[in-house]
């Protein structure tokens, strides 16, 4: 750190404190937020999550077609099927881009003969991109992706099409439960390089303020929701 | 008919009083000095009402304005002395009601906020807020008013004036007592809640943008189909009158008390009175 | 970018003359309040939300200095830069040197209100560096070199066919030589375009909706993905953010983004939402290998603490702009520099200098809608006043303003003068206003009568003669 930076820091703590009356936060007043930071408080519970798991896959399910995603809800050894025919029914290529991920290990790919999948991130050129899914949230049909060498981001944002695999169980409340279980995985200090929450496909409203999907993400999100 | 309503409203009223802990019945009015000037009729009604609900109103003489021109031109010097001026002049009365949002929001809200330096002031200014009331809000949620004995033969629409309503949430008293008056039918605009553009000098200081938004409101009224507009503060009223009337529009402007108070054979606002033909003087 | 604040009212002119802003602000008004509404009601929370965003955004504001320091310590344990820039001089200088280092030719942009507020790319310009603006409102008014008109929807000024003439005279030269008229073919087009810039572009620049300090990450919200390419493709990452843009925990964060997107859109959620944290680990298989954040103060830190400090709660959702009367009639361009609507008209005079945007908090009828949708609470009514206070203090207001004002306070403090000057004046308008009730026109009201009749009031005196005439306070029997 050089001494312009060091002095520009200072200048701005500095400006700070002089605003607000005091100098450097300590003693009790340091605790007490030192404390809130280590102990997150949650806000008001939307109670419309609050649901048996059950109930909750449902809602998720519910948000994320209202958001314009599609849903398929299948047992795990139509998984690599519901793949090949959403993509014959939609006329896409069956070439994809996998994430070389374990939460999608478990299902028997060969059986799709006609599918060629390549694992790694996202090409430019690639029209199909096939992940796993860290969490789903309830409240809002939520998809959430945490990045590392088993998912790309570039796998949720290249191609015209996103195909996500959800296990149900990965369904949770709300934002808040998503955070917990990050800091289980990861650690409380140790997020991974990039968190993604994904709420239907890309879109814009900024021509004529009238929605129009596939701006520069996937055109398309598909979800299959996974019995477990 | 009438004397049957009017009984029956009476005998409503009382019944609603008994079961609270006796509302205020020393009551003064604070006439705002838009209706002083241009429009006494809303202070009379106004009168009207609140005796027809066991009120004895008095006006103390020496009240004059509120001092919103001099708080919302930023001069807090002259808000603060005319604030002080208005806190006396209204002291000792139980409760004090206004026939204006803008106003009463003036006293309920911004004063004591004028005096975080003075003690004693504030203390002043937090009674007298404390005991403000906007005129609907003061009949139906303080006095227990439901119905009203009055007739009025038309179609109306009511603008919530944005003090009145965001202030001190006036918005279902009006309408509830304009409901019980005989021959009047209420047809709601698209956006009734939308400010018209009068906001006080800024529709002097800012007149393009304030035409802008009058016109809309016009629009807006016209498209209702209704004959009349009513709203509980006189600024906004004198602004839309402005307009419809500059549009060629025979649409009536009124204030809302006025009807309430059966006084709806007046002029309304910007017309010539009846029975006073053109030229006769 | 350059100020045209002080020619407020000659753009107001000019706005309410323009046909396709109009067209565009009737459909604003409508579309925006209507889609808010429906999602405030459909989540029972929402006030209670509103209240905790509040409070939320008022400790971190409290212990600003706290949290940027934890923000900054979390950053570099992660690999990180944190770089601190008093002033928009100090913010261009370090973006420039980055991009320098990183022996920059593209920027891929994300669209970032602070980069408009440091003018950023003209800076980056001048260095022979191409910003490119990837938001498609944000580019659609690159191209027309037009600054944005609204914080969330920057072209919402213009139509789609204003949208297809600037596509085709740009993008005509890379081979699309065919004039769209569908919206969805000017978004492929753009899409198309945009994808390959984002795949030359060396530094990814975007902008912040909160910095969260319990993990060092910074956090983005849009609906295009643009942000996502911006920060995953190029190697290097830059985040600028101001510095009142961080907020305690995750859990925090969850609060704010719950009415964000609803009081924005209306959405229940935007598409995307991202927590970006340092560069890229050794064994990811993309990202950017450099991840830098530079915090931005450009005189908010002297705002804490006033009576203005409820200012730097916003979190840029547009709400106030969408609901304001003032707004829908003249749109965000007629406001003269980065930020439009009410909370322009707090901002700016801070930002720029009340001598210099002194019109823009007195263009107000206090209305309130603005606060009344504010997801965090701020009195945007109530800090517009307190710029008049300073500007009456300042004498920045206007000598008519003041002298009618001076003229009206002398009498309002001398009750009984004032009395019988109302007396004459209201005798004086009822005589002469009689015959039709009202005025076409009326000497020192010009600005009342150049667009509306003015009534006149009844004969039979003011009401204090008429109440003082039947013996004034009475009992009815």
């Amino acid at each position: 750190m050089s001494d312009t930076t060091n002095s520009a820091r200072a200048q701005i703590l500095n400006g700070i404190r002089r605003s607000l009356r005091r100098g450097e936060l300590g003693g009790q007043q340091r605790q007490a937020v030192e404390q809130r930071l280590a102990t997150p408080e949650r806000g008001p519970i939307v109670a419309r999550a609050q649901l048996p798991q059950a109930e909750k896959v449902a809602l998720f399910c519910q948000w994320a077609e209202v958001n314009n995603a599609t849903v398929a809800r299948v047992e795990p050894r139509d998984v690599p099927a519901e793949v090949a025919s959403y993509l014959a029914r939609n006329n896409l290529p069956a070439e994809a881009a996998v994430a070389p991920s374990p939460l999608l290990g478990g299902y028997d790919w060969e059986s799709q003969k006609l599918l060629v999948l390549r694992r790694g991130r996202a090409e430019g050129s690639d029209q199909v991109s096939i992940t796993g899914a860290f969490a789903g949230i309830a409240e809002t049909g939520t998809l959430v992706m945490a990045s590392g060498p088993d998912h790309p981001v570039s796998l949720n944002l290249l191609p015209d099409t996103h195909i996500v695999v959800l296990r149900e169980s990965d369904v949770v409340s709300g934002y808040e439960e998503v955070w917990a279980k990050l800091r289980d995985r990861y650690g409380k200090n140790n997020m991974p390089r990039t968190v993604n929450t994904i709420t239907g496909p890309s879109r814009t409203g900024d021509i004529e303020q009238a929605m129009e999907l596939g701006a520069h993400g996937p055109r398309r999100l598909h979800i299959l929701v996974v019995r477990d | 008919m009438r004397t049957i309503l009017a009984a029956a409203m009476v005998t409503s009223v009382s019944a609603l009083s008994s079961e609270r802990s006796a509302p205020p019945r020393r009551v003064a009015l604070f006439v705002t000095c838009l209706v002083d000037l241009f429009r006494p009729a809303v202070a009379f009604a106004a009168v009207k009402l609140l005796e027809e609900a066991g009120c004895t109103v008095e006006v103390p003489p020496l009240q004059v304005c509120c001092g919103q021109p001099a708080y919302n031109s930023g001069d807090r010097a002259t808000t603060r002395a005319i604030a002080q001026q208005v806190i006396e002049t209204f002291e000792g009365f139980e409760a004090v009601v206004v026939p204006s949002g803008s106003c009463g929001g003036m006293l309920s809200h911004h004063y004591p906020t004028l005096f975080e330096d003075d003690a004693v002031m504030k203390a002043k200014a937090e009674s007298l807020a404390g005991r403000s009331y906007e005129l609907m809000s003061f009949l139906v949620d303080v006095l227990g008013v439901r119905t009203v004995s009055a007739h009025y033969d038309g179609a109306v629409t009511y603008h919530d004036s944005c003090s009145g309503l965001r202030e001190l949430g006036v918005k279902g008293q009006p309408r509830q007592l304009l409901a019980s008056v005989q021959g009047l039918r209420l047809r709601e605009m698209k956006t009734p809640e939308v400010c018209c553009g009068f906001g006080g000098t800024f529709c002097v200081k800012y007149p393009e943008i304030s035409n802008a938004m009058v016109s809309e409101k016009a629009a807006d009224i016209a498209a209702t189909g209704a004959d009349t507009v009513l709203a509980g503060d006189l600024g906004c009223l004198m602004n839309m009158a402005g307009k419809l009337q500059r549009e060629g529009s025979p649409i009536q402007v009124r204030h809302v008390a006025e009807v309430l108070a059966d006084m709806g054979d007046i002029a309304p606002i910007g017309e010539a009175e009846r029975g006073r033909p053109e030229g006769k003087r | 970018m350059q100020s045209t604040a002080h020619d407020f009212k000659e753009n107001v002119g000019t706005a309410l003359a323009d046909p396709n802003l109009q067209d565009s602000l009737a459909k604003l008004k409508v579309g925006f309040s209507e889609r808010r509404r429906q999602a405030a009601e459909r989540l029972p929370e929402f006030e209670a939300l509103r209240d905790r965003a509040r409070d939320i955004k008022n400790h971190a504001l409290a212990n600003l200095d706290f949290y940027l320091e934890e923000f900054e310590r979390k950053v570099t344990a992660l690999g990180g830069h944190v770089h601190w820039a008093p002033t928009a001089a100090d913010a261009r200088q370090i973006i420039g040197d980055l991009c320098k280092s990183a022996g920059a030719r593209t920027v891929a942009k994300s669209k970032s209100m602070v980069a408009e507020e440091i003018a950023l790319n003209e800076h980056l310009e001048g260095l022979g560096i191409a910003p490119i603006e990837t938001d498609l409102g944000e580019y659609i008014i690159q191209l027309r070199h037009e600054p944005p008109s609204h914080i969330i929807a920057p072209a919402v000024h213009l139509t789609k066919d204003q949208v297809a003439d600037t596509f085709l005279e740009h993008h005509a030269p890379l081979g699309f030589t065919k004039r769209l008229t569908e919206r969805n073919d000017l978004v492929a087009e753009a899409r198309y375009v945009l994808r390959q810039k984002f795949l030359e572009a060396d530094v990814g620049l975007t902008g912040a909706n909160f910095l969260v300090a319990e993990t060092g990450s910074s956090m983005l919200v849009t609906n295009e993905g643009n942000a996502d390419l911006s920060n995953t493709l190029p190697r290097m990452h830059i985040v600028l953010a101001s510095i009142e843009k961080v907020i305690p925990t995750l859990e925090d964060a969850a609060v704010l983004l719950r009415v964000l997107a609803r009081s924005a859109t209306g959405q229940e959620s935007s598409a995307y939402t991202t927590l970006n944290t340092g560069p890229r680990r050794d064994s990811d298989l993309d990202g950017p290998s450099q991840y830098h954040v530079v915090l931005l103060d450009n005189g908010r830190s002297s705002v804490l603490g006033t009576e203005m400090q409820d200012m730097l709660r916003c979190i840029r959702c547009g709400a106030c702009m969408n609901h304001c009367p003032v707004y829908g009639a003249i749109g965000g361009h007629a406001y003269g520099w980065v930020y439009p609507g009410p909370i322009g008209a707090v901002l700016t005079p801070q930002l720029i200098g009340v001598d210099e945007a002194g019109d823009l908090p007195n263009a107000s009828t206090f209305c309130g809608r603005c606060e009344s949708v504010c997801p965090v609470r701020i009195p945007l009514p109530g800090l517009m006043r307190h710029w008049r206070e300073r500007e009456f203090e300042r004498h920045l207001t206007p000598r008519a303003v003041r002298q009618g004002l001076a003229l009206w306070s002398f009498l309002a403090r001398r009750p009984k003068l004032y009395r019988r000057v109302t007396q004459v004046a209201n005798r004086m308008l009822a005589l002469f206003g009689r015959a039709d009730g009202r005025y076409r026109k009326l000497p020192l009201a010009g600005g009342w009568t150049q667009f509306r009749d003015f009534p006149a009031p009844p004969a039979g005196g003011t009401f204090h003669a008429q109440w003082a005439r039947h013996g004034g306070a009475r009992v009815r029997p």
